[in-house]
């Protein structure tokens, strides 16, 4: 059974027709070509896959395409503008808060929603926020790190 | 991992969704949050052939208190419970557990009827809901019912609800003066199911005294398991170290958990012992702070 949808990715509107079982998470990589976004876990406990759906961080590999119909959807590759990296991006490079880098796309997508509705989440708020995206490299403490530099960065603290 | 296929519908109204429900039979599963029926479909643990999503449906999210009940509508996602201020001021058990269900981003997708109605066990609002003494509304083509909470779980995944009912609401009743609840659960990490849990509400009369108590047990068994015996040795009695342990032992004996990575059954009915003590004790400082 195939759905017309209307979604708007990273600004871009987007129709599509799928079938009623297509994630939203291989609608994005595979009929978008956007393979910033990535599947780890595929069972929803990872978070590698999340993306935002009208704002809110979700896992990306439980929900369906059709499910995102007239929302709003962000992926990692919308997150810099005009050529410049949004602040957590440039946190995490200057915290060092990645080695293998499988996690990243969805720990920033989660991290720049946190930014959004708390300017200076603390340690316990950072933590608890990524609780449900996993890194296996940092022990998520340069993670945390970088996320409050970008908080002090957005805030106008750091030049 | 990809689904087996189905036919996905969108009805714009309960009785919309009531209808293809009516029509479908058990072939039809209902989907809110999709947090527990769309891993159980990619796993291929379950197939159904129609997937009704009740998730763009309005007037399914709402918190609030109406004459002596709070009312909680079905769809209203787990993220939007824990930061109701009415749960933080009466219903302790609500807001020592919405926080530890799955993850956050899960909990943005999960609704709250979701965990209740999916009649899982692991699922940390059955026991809860029965801990509050709520009513749950189901409505279907004959009309809308109430079922008390510790009658609507037959089974595992195995629920009071008719193919073609749908959950639309728990009624909580306001608890009494000088009541408490609690909820605490023990898990390996952040997302796992719980390796037990324990559900209380307390409520003590005028000399202090355990006036009314109920127990439920989250992940013990093939439903969520209500420690009648414990919570009526604990009414009537004073609240304190050697009757808490009483009941504490009580309902862990009511528990009847089965072994896995979580641990064995000694382990798990040990735990399910430890938690409900601790539980208990949290409800009762709770309720003489009242």
């Amino acid at each position: 059974m195939k759905h017309k949808i209307n979604v708007t990715v990273n600004g871009a509107a987007q129709a599509a027709e799928v079938d009623s079982r297509l994630l939203l998470v291989h609608f994005i990589r595979e009929e978008l070509r956007l393979t910033g976004t990535h599947i780890g876990c595929d069972t929803s406990h990872c978070g590698v896959c999340t993306v935002l759906l009208d704002g809110q961080p979700v896992k990306s590999c439980t929900v369906l395409a059709v499910q995102a119909d007239g929302c709003k959807v962000s992926t990692v590759e919308g997150l810099e503008s005009g050529g410049k990296l949004h602040p957590i991006q440039e946190a995490f490079t200057e915290k060092h808060a990645l080695q293998c880098g499988y996690c990243t796309p969805g720990m920033l997508m989660t991290c720049s929603a946190l930014l959004e509705r708390n300017k200076s989440p603390s340690e316990q708020q950072i933590r608890q926020a990524i609780s449900g995206n996993l890194c296996r490299c940092t022990g998520y403490l340069n993670i945390v790190k970088a996320v409050e530099y970008a908080a002090q960065k957005m805030a106008g603290g750091v030049s | 991992m990809i689904p087996a296929p189905f036919d996905y519908h969108r009805p714009g109204t309960l009785d919309e969704a009531i209808g293809l429900l009516t029509r479908h039979g058990p072939d039809a599963k209902v989907l809110a949050g999709g947090m527990s029926l769309l891993p159980a479909l990619k796993l291929r643990l379950g197939t159904c052939g129609h997937l009704v999503d009740i998730g763009r449906i309005p007037g399914l999210e709402y918190v609030k208190e109406d004459g002596g009940t709070l009312r909680i509508g079905a769809g209203t996602r787990q993220c939007v419970l824990a930061q109701s201020e009415i749960i933080h001021s009466r219903y302790g058990v609500l807001a020592d557990a919405v926080p530890l269900i799955a993850d956050p981003l899960v909990r943005n997708r999960g609704t709250f009827g979701g965990n209740v109605a999916n009649g899982d066990p692991a699922n940390d609002c059955p026991a809860i809901v029965i801990a509050l003494g709520a009513e749950l509304v189901a409505r279907g083509r004959q009309g809308e019912r109430t079922v008390a909470a510790n009658r609507f779980y037959k089974d595992l995944f195995v629920t009071a609800l008719a193919p073609d009912e749908i959950l639309t609401e728990i009624r909580i009743p306001l608890p009494p003066p000088r009541s408490g609840s609690a909820y605490r659960k023990l898990k390996r990490k952040t997302g796992d199911y719980a390796a037990a849990a324990a559900a209380v509400q307390v409520t003590l009369d005028a000399r202090g005294a355990v006036q009314r108590a109920c127990i439920a047990l989250t992940n013990a068994g093939p439903t969520p398991i209500e420690a009648v015996q414990a919570a009526r040795f604990l009414e009537g009695k004073a609240p304190d170290e050697k009757n808490i342990a009483e009941a504490a032992r009580l309902a862990a004996s009511a528990a009847a958990p089965s072994a896995d990575r979580r641990g064995s059954v000694e382990y798990k009915r040990e735990m399910a012992r430890v938690l409900t003590a601790r539980a208990l004790k949290a409800a009762l400082e709770r309720a003489g702070g009242n």
